[in-house]
C-alpha cells in the first residue's frame, strides 16, 4: 500500500532528463499500456479460466445442447481465440459490454446510470481526505512528539487498520440509527428521499444530507494515508540546511513551514494521491453496499449474488480504467510540479 | 545485515561460522532496538495472545459451539453470564464464533502473505536483477497491479475460481503481491550495484549463485518487515471478501460474522454484541502488525529511525 511509496529510486540515475513533452508521451503511452493489458486481463479471466466459459457463465442453465450452441454463437464463443478476442476489444471500444443478466438492458447502460453517485462519492472524499490528513500531518510533523502529534498518529493507525465498511457500520448505528436516548441525525442509506423533486435545492440538500455519513466514513479510512505519509515526508524535510537559512534571514515559523518546508514535503504525497485512488475506489464499493447507495459498487456486490458476469466484468473494467486515467493525470501534474521525475 | 563472508571460496567452514556468528550477532542487535520500541512490543503482546487463542481455540472453547443444530442460546440474545458476548442469528454464542472465527482469519491472511511473498519476491528479484525487457515489463506489470483497484480485480477472481478456503487465499496472494516486488526490485537493483557484486562477477559467479549468496540474504530483512505489513492487509482483505460473501461459505471467519450481522439486521435491532466484537479483533491484530513491521523497518532500517 502507500507504506511503500517511492520505492522506485534507483530509476532515477539511469534514465536521460527529459522534456515534458517526451515524459507526457510515455506516460500516455504507458496508460495505453496498462489500458491494454487491463482488457487481456479480462478477457482471460471470464473466458479461459474457469475451463467452459458457457457452463460457468450459465450456471446449469443450459439443459439441451442446442441451447449451449445458441449460447455460444451469441458470445461468439465458437470462434478461436485470438478471433474472439479481437471481437471482445471491438465490442469494448464500441461501448457494448455485453447485457445483464439480471436486468436484462445493456451492461454500458447500467454504468452509465450507477456512475454519479460513486464518482461524487470518491472525489468528495479524496478532497476532504487530502485536505484534513495533510493538515493533521503538517500539524504532527512540526510538533513530533507533542500530544496533537501523537494522538493523531494513534488514530492514524486505528483507522488505518479498519475495514472501511465496518466504520460506515458503528456510524450507521450511532448517527443514523440513534444509541440509547439519540434519536438519528441521517438517513440510514440511500442517494434520496422518496419524496425529493429532482433538480430543486432540497432535493440537493437532501442528497448532501444522504451522503454524509457515506462521504465521512470514506474521509475518515483514507486520511490515515495522506497523514502519516505527509508527517514522515515533512519530517525529512526538517533537517535540511534551507530551512535553517530560511530561519537565518528572519522568517516567521509560519513562513518557514507554509513557504518552505510544506511545500517541498508536498510532493511525496502528490504521488500517493495518484496510488489510492485506486484503494478508494474499492473502499467506495464496500461503502455503497452498507449505505445502499445505487452506484456503481453497490451495482457489482448486487451482481455477484447472481452471479451476473457481464456486470462485474463492467464494473471491473470501468472501475480500473477510471483508475488509471485518474493516475495518468496525476502523474502529468507531478511532472509539471517536480522537474526531477521527468525521466 | 550481514554480508556473509568469504562465500566464494567453497567449503570454507571457519568463514562460514564465522558468517553464522555473525548474523546471530546482529539478530541479538536487532531485537535489543526493537525492544525498544513500546508500540512494537505492544502490537507484539497482542498478537501472541490471538496466536495463541486461535490456536488452543478446540481446548477453551470445543467446535461443537459452531454448529446451528446444536445452538443452545436464543436470537441475538444480548450478553449475558452465559453467553459473554450474546448470541448470533441462529442461538450460537458469538465468543465461540470469535475464538474459531480468529483461526480462519489469520490463517488465511498468513498463507496469503506467504502467496503474496512469493510472488513479490520472485518478480521483484527476476526484474531487478535482470533489467533488459523482461525486466522493464515485469516492471510495468507491478506498476499495473499497484494502480488496479484490487477489489474489482479480487472480485471478479473468486466469481471466477469459485468460492473455498484456498480460493481466497489465493485471490488475497494474487493482488497484494505487487508492493512486495517493487520494494524487492529496488533493493536488488542497488545491491547489484555494490562493489563486492562485482568482484564476485568477475570472479566468475553466475547469476544463480549471485542471488542465492548476495542478493538474498541481503534482500530477505527487508522481506521480512514487509511481511508483516502484507499480512495486515492480506487480513483486512479477508475480512472485506468474506463481508461480501466471497469467503467459504462452511467456516466461521470475522468477516463472515460481520456478513451474517449485515444480512440479519443486527444494526437496526441494537445487536452490538453481533458487529462490535468481530470488528474490534480485526482492528486489533491488522494494528499490532502494522505497529510490528513499522517497528521492524525501523530495526532494520536505521534511517527511518529519526521519525
Amino acid at each position: 500500500m502507500t507504506l511503500l511509496a517511492g520505492s522506485d529510486y534507483g530509476e532515477v540515475r539511469t534514465w536521460r532528463k527529459g522534456s515534458y513533452g517526451r515524459y507526457v508521451l510515455g506516460r500516455c503511452l504507458g496508460a495505453v499500456g496498462s489500458l491494454g493489458f487491463m482488457l487481456v486481463v479480462s478477457f482471460f479471466l471470464f473466458r479461459v479460466l474457469p475451463g467452459d466459459p458457457a457452463r460457468t457463465l450459465g450456471r446449469g442453465r443450459f439443459t439441451t445442447p442446442e441451447q449451449l450452441e445458441e449460447f455460444n454463437r451469441t458470445y461468439g464463443l465458437d470462434q478461436s481465440l485470438p478471433r474472439q478476442f479481437l471481437t471482445f476489444v471491438q465490442n469494448t471500444l464500441s461501448g457494448d459490454l455485453g447485457i445483464s443478466l439480471r436486468y436484462r438492458v445493456p451492461v454500458s447502460d447500467l454504468i452509465v446510470d450507477r456512475m454519479w453517485p460513486t464518482i461524487l462519492l470518491v472525489g468528495s472524499s479524496t478532497v476532504l481526505a487530502i485536505v484534513i490528513g495533510v493538515w493533521m500531518g503538517v500539524r504532527g510533523a512540526w510538533n513530533r512528539g507533542g500530544r496533537f502529534d501523537n494522538t493523531s498518529t494513534g488514530v492514524s493507525l486505528t483507522l488505518y487498520s479498519m475495514p472501511e465498511w465496518w466504520l460506515g457500520l458503528l456510524l450507521i448505528a450511532a448517527l443514523a440509527v440513534g444509541v440509547g436516548p439519540l434519536p438519528g441525525l441521517f438517513p440510514t442509506g440511500g442517494l434520496h428521499s422518496i419524496d425529493a423533486e429532482p433538480g430543486t435545492v432540497s432535493w440537493v440538500l437532501d442528497t448532501i444530507w444522504h451522503l454524509t455519513l457515506p462521504v465521512v466514513t470514506l474521509t475518515l479510512a483514507y486520511l490515515a494515508d495522506y497523514a502519516l505519509i505527509m508527517r514522515s515526508s515533512l519530517l525529512d524535510e526538517l533537517g535540511e540546511d534551507y530551512l535553517t537559512t530560511a530561519r537565518a534571514k528572519g522568517l516567521r515559523d509560519v513562513q518557514v513551514r507554509n513557504r518552505h518546508a510544506v511545500r517541498n514535503a508536498l510532493l511525496p504525497t502528490t504521488t500517493i494521491v495518484a496510488l489510492n485512488i485506486g484503494f478508494v475506489v474499492s473502499g467506495a464499493i464496500t461503502v455503497e453496499t452498507v449505505f445502499s447507495i445505487p452506484g456503481l459498487g453497490l451495482l457489482a456486490t448486487e451482481a455477484l449474488t447472481v452471479p451476473d458476469y457481464w456486470v462485474l466484468q463492467g464494473t471491473f473494467l470501468i472501475a480500473s480504467t477510471g483508475v488509471i486515467l485518474a493516475n495518468l493525470a496525476a502523474n502529468l501534474v507531478y511532472g509539471l510540479l517536480d522537474p526531477r521525475v521527468r525521466t | 545485515m550481514s554480508a556473509p563472508v568469504g562465500t566464494d571460496v567453497p567449503a570454507d567452514l571457519s568463514a562460514r561460522a564465522l558468517a553464522r556468528r555473525r548474523r546471530q550477532e546482529s539478530r541479538r542487535r536487532g531485537w535489543r532496538t526493537f525492544r525498544g520500541h513500546r508500540s512494537g512490543m505492544v502490537g507484539l503482546g497482542i498478537l501472541t495472545v490471538f496466536i495463541l487463542l486461535a490456536l488452543l481455540a478446540p481446548l477453551i472453547l470445543p467446535a461443537e459451539g459452531l454448529e446451528v443444530t446444536k445452538a443452545t442460546g436464543g436470537v441475538l440474545e444480548p450478553p449475558s453470564t452465559e453467553f459473554w458476548l450474546g448470541t448470533d442469528d441462529k442461538g450460537r454464542s458469538v465468543l465461540t464464533l470469535l475464538v474459531w472465527g480468529a483461526r480462519i482469519s489469520l490463517f488465511v491472511g498468513l498463507m496469503a502473505t506467504l502467496v503474496a511473498m512469493v510472488i513479490g519476491t520472485l518478480i521483484g528479484l527476476t526484474s531487478g536483477f535482470f533489467g533488459g525487457w523482461p525486466g522493464a515489463l515485469l516492471f510495468r506489470m507491478t506498476e499495473w497491479f499497484l494502480v488496479i483497484p484490487f477489489l474489482p480485480l479480487a472480485i471478479v477472481l473468486s466469481t471466477v475460481l469459485g468460492r473455498s478456503l484456498l480460493n481466497i487465499v489465493i485471490v488475497i496472494g494474487v493482488t497484494s503481491w505487487p508492493g512486495t516486488a517493487l520494494l524487492i526490485r529496488s533493493q536488488t537493483i542497488t545491491i547489484r550495484e555494490r562493489p563486492y557484486l562485482e568482484r564476485a562477477r568477475v570472479l566468475g559467479a553466475g547469476s544463480a549463485h549471485q542471488i542465492r549468496r548476495h542478493v538474498l540474504p541481503n534482500v530477505m530483512p527487508m522481506v521480512f518487515a514487509n511481511t508483516t505489513l502484507t499480512v495486515a492487509i492480506a487480513i483486512l482483505t479477508e475480512t472485506t471478501l468474506s463481508f461480501l460473501g466471497l469467503g467459504d461459505p462452511t467456516r466461521v471467519s470475522w468477516g463472515s460474522m460481520l456478513d451474517a450481522a449485515f444480512e440479519v439486521g443486527a444494526i437496526t435491532t441494537g445487536a452490538w454484541w453481533f458487529i462490535v466484537p468481530p470488528g474490534v479483533c480485526v482492528v486489533l491484530v491488522v494494528l499490532s502488525f502494522t505497529l510490528v513491521g513499522k517497528a521492524l523497518e525501523e530495526v532494520l532500517n536505521p534511517r527511518l529511525g529519526m521519525r
